[in-house]
Formats: C-alpha cells, sequence, structure tokens
C-alpha cells in the first residue's frame, strides 16, 4: 500500500534522511521508532505529501505522491498529530466533521457519521459535540483527534506522536482504545513515537531509525533480538 | 448648532470611506503578501514611511497630483487611506503568521485547499488580531481628518482652524469635542466587537 523507494532528504547541508526503502502492507502498523531528530516525522510527512522526498519516491497504491493531486491524497489518509492539532475555533462535532463536510456530504450524514465517531472513541455526543477544544483534557483532545482522523473513513492513518503529552494512564487508556479501532477497521498504520513501548503495543512492523538512517526493519519479535546499539538502547528503555 | 451636527456627520462619513477603502487594500495586500517575504518588507516599508510623513505635509504633497489630487474631499480621503493602511495591513500579517504551525499544518494535511486553509482557519482565527488593527486604524483617522479642513476636505476641522484664525477657544472645542467623541465611541464599539470574538 505504501512504499518507500530509496529515499533521501536534504535541508541545506543537513541529511535527514539516507537511502530509506520500505513496505507497508494493507492491515500493516508500522512504528517508526526513533530519537529526537532521527528522521521519523519527515519520513512521515512524505506520505501525505507534506514533504516530497529529495531523491527516490514515495508510493501510495502504486503511485509516487509527487503524481497525486496532494488534496485528493491527504483525503484518504487520516492525520493525528500531538496536541490534535484541532482547529480552536471549531466546536468537537464540527472538527470531527470537517473532511466529510469538505467532500460535500450532506448535513444530515455528517451529523450521524459524528456521532457515531463519538462514540467510538467514548466521547458521548450529546455531551460533547457542542464544546470547543480548550473546554477538553488533553486525553479528550486526542481522542476527538482519532475520531476527525476517521472520520472519512480513510483506508491509511498517520499519527505523529499522538499521545505523547498525556499522563501515563490516560495513555495507556488510550493506546488500548486506538489498537481495537485499528484492528475491528483494518486499518493501516503508521505511527511515530520515541517510547519503545507504545511501539511494541501498537506495531505489527518496527523500524527503527538512528540519524535518517532505517537500522532495523521488523515485526516486534524481531526487534527484540536485533543487534546494534540503538535498538539495544531502546530495548533498555523497556525496563 | 446645526453646523456642528453637518460637520460631525461630514467628519464622520470622510473617516467611514478612508477606513473602508484602507481596510479592503490593507487586509487584501496583507493576504497576498503572507507568502511574499521580500515584498511584504518593501510594502511594510513603504506604508511604514507614509506615517511618518507630517500629515499637513501630505495633505499638501497630494494636492498637485492629477487624479487623486486637487482641493477638497477626494485628496483628503486619499491622504487618511495611507494614514490608516499600515495598522490594517500590519494586523493582517501578523494575525495570519501567528495562526499555531500545528493547526495550520492539521488543515493542509486534512486535504483542505489553499482557499480553504484561508478562509477557514486562517482567516477566523487573525480576525481578532486584524480587527485591532482596523479599531487602531479608525481612532488615528478620527483624529487626522480634522486636518482635512485646510485643503478644503470640510469636517470637524472646520471649526477647528477657524477657531486657530480667530483666536476662539469655543470654535476649537465645538471641533475637538465631537472628534473626541466620536474617537472614544468607536474605540469602545470596536473593542467590545474584537472581545465577541471568541478564541
Amino acid at each position: 500500500m505504501i512504499e518507500f523507494r530509496r529515499v533521501s532528504y536534504r535541508i541545506g547541508e543537513k541529511q535527514i534522511l539516507f537511502d530509506i526503502s520500505l513496505e507497508v502492507k494493507a492491515g500493516d502498523r508500522l512504528v517508526l521508532l526513533g530519537r529526537s531528530g532521527s528522521g521519523k516525522t519527515t519520513a512521515l510527512k512524505m506520505v501525505n505529501a507534506l514533504i516530497q522526498p529529495g531523491e527516490g519516491s514515495v508510493l501510495v497504491e502504486g503511485k509516487p505522491t509527487t503524481e497525486w493531486d496532494p488534496v485528493r491524497l491527504r483525503r484518504r489518509i487520516g492525520y493525528v498529530i500531538q496536541e490534535a492539532g484541532l482547529f480552536p475555533h471549531f466546536t468537537v462535532g464540527q472538527n470531527v466533521g470537517l473532511v466529510p463536510r469538505l467532500e460535500g456530504k450532506p448535513p444530515a450524514e455528517i451529523d450521524a457519521r459524528v456521532c457515531e465517531l463519538l462514540d467510538l472513541v467514548e466521547l458521548p455526543a450529546g455531551q460533547f459535540r457542542n464544546r470547543y477544544p480548550r473546554e477538553l483534557s488533553g486525553g479528550q483532545r486526542q481522542r476527538v483527534g482519532v475520531a476527525r482522523a476517521l472520520a472519512a473513513d480513510p483506508p491509511l492513518l498517520l499519527l505523529d506522536e499522538p499521545f505523547g503529552a498525556l499522563d501515563p494512564v490516560t495513555r495507556h487508556e488510550i493506546q488500548r482504545q486506538f489498537l481495537g479501532i485499528c484492528e475491528r477497521f483494518a486499518k493501516t498504520v503508521i505511527f511515530v513515537t520515541h517510547d519503545a513501548r507504545e511501539a511494541m503495543l501498537i506495531a505489527t512492523q518496527i523500524g527503527l531509525l538512528r540519524e535518517g538512517r532505517l537500522e532495523t526493519l521488523g515485526p516486534p519479535a524481531e526487534f527484540m533480538q536485533a543487534k546494534g546499539a540503538e535498538a539495544e538502547a531502546f530495548r533498555a528503555s523497556l525496563g | 448648532m446645526t453646523e456642528i451636527v453637518d460637520l460631525t456627520l461630514e467628519h464622520l462619513t470622510m473617516v467611514l470611506i478612508a477606513v473602508a477603502i484602507a481596510t479592503a487594500i490593507g487586509v487584501s495586500l496583507g493576504i497576498a503578501l503572507t507568502t511574499r517575504v521580500v515584498l511584504r518588507r518593501w510594502v511594510l516599508g513603504f506604508a511604514g514611511v507614509m506615517q511618518t510623513i507630517p500629515s499637513l505635509a501630505l495633505f499638501g504633497f497630494l494636492i498637485p497630483i492629477p487624479l487623486i489630487g486637487g482641493i477638497g474631499k477626494r485628496t483628503a480621503i486619499v491622504a487618511l487611506v495611507l494614514y490608516a493602511l499600515l495598522p490594517v495591513l500590519r494586523n493582517t500579517l501578523t494575525g495570519i503568521l501567528g495562526v499555531d504551525a500545528a493547526v495550520r499544518e492539521s488543515a493542509v494535511a486534512m486535504g483542505m485547499t489553499k482557499r480553504q486553509v484561508l478562509w477557514e482557519v486562517e482567516m477566523p482565527l487573525a480576525s481578532r488580531t486584524i480587527l485591532a488593527g482596523i479599531r487602531v486604524a479608525t481612532v488615528t483617522t478620527i483624529g487626522t481628518a480634522t486636518i482635512a479642513a485646510a485643503i478644503g476636505g470640510g469636517g470637524l476641522g472646520v471649526f477647528i482652524f477657524r477657531g486657530l484664525a480667530s483666536v476662539d477657544a469655543h470654535q476649537i472645542l465645538a471641533g475637538a469635542i465631537p472628534a473626541a467623541c466620536m474617537a472614544l465611541l468607536a474605540e469602545g464599539g470596536l473593542g467590545w466587537l474584537e472581545r465577541r470574538i471568541a478564541v
């Protein structure tokens, strides 16, 4: 479904990614694991054409991102970032219903979809749909972010440290809930994190990035056996 | 007394026309300049220089210019627009460029077109700052418009210049007090509107 072919990227003199090749099959959950500045966010943003590769190409459903109409491509991809990036001037309901509205769906249909999604992330629509993001807790905002990403039922979800700013208990709850949703709807996921525990929980594939290079790529069980100092360092953080 | 009412209305009309034109130019120019860094510096520089020209001199400079110049209201309004432009333009830029990068990125990543990002996200979030610029422009224009009388533009400045010429404090106050009240009302009214905009 997604393929990176020998992708490199630099900003000025600084090389961000070196020759990355990988493939994500439909239904896979690839977690890109790495320290801050390892290039994982840059790689993620190449999938929805927020960044275009300097060399090589990124293919989505067999077609390079450079050939996709970026607006069409992005409407097929859910995107969640830290602090959710919710629109502060929209209510929860308007945030969640945004992409269906952009797609020109009738209001009644959008309404039903918003209720369905808020139920899915366990935020009762009656209580939450008319609130503004600033009236929510951090955990509730992230749930709204996930609901918004799911709104147009995209086959692919991209998440950039979505749960990084939450307290450990809330984070654990949301991780579980998110994993359940992904499995139930067979979503293909690319998930960026620096938290090895989160990677082990979410991933069907873990890609470890170190200073712009893909060190290891494989299922969690393989990651636990992988050689190299960086893999060991991340395993040590599992405790 | 009726002269006070007449001149106050004339003054108000002049201010409203000038601020409306400055807002139309300032906001659209501001939007166009958000993505043009070099040009932005030049335009802001130009608008800044306009503000440093003493107002009486600017009114004078405009008189000999064809089409926009001459004696009367039109010239006065052109000068007022040039003064009102900077606060509107600067606040439009500040407002749009100040939108949280994460929010803008989400908007783009959700598949909004450039136009949708502007009108659904950037403009609503910048509206309070833009309105503050319009408020500042309005209040200063009300004051500056008193000088329009010097080039035959009319307005409350008529009283003030007449009072200055005849050393008559009553005449000066007949111009100054309504202008001050108008400025206070504009400040209060637009300030109230600004606070009403949530976010």
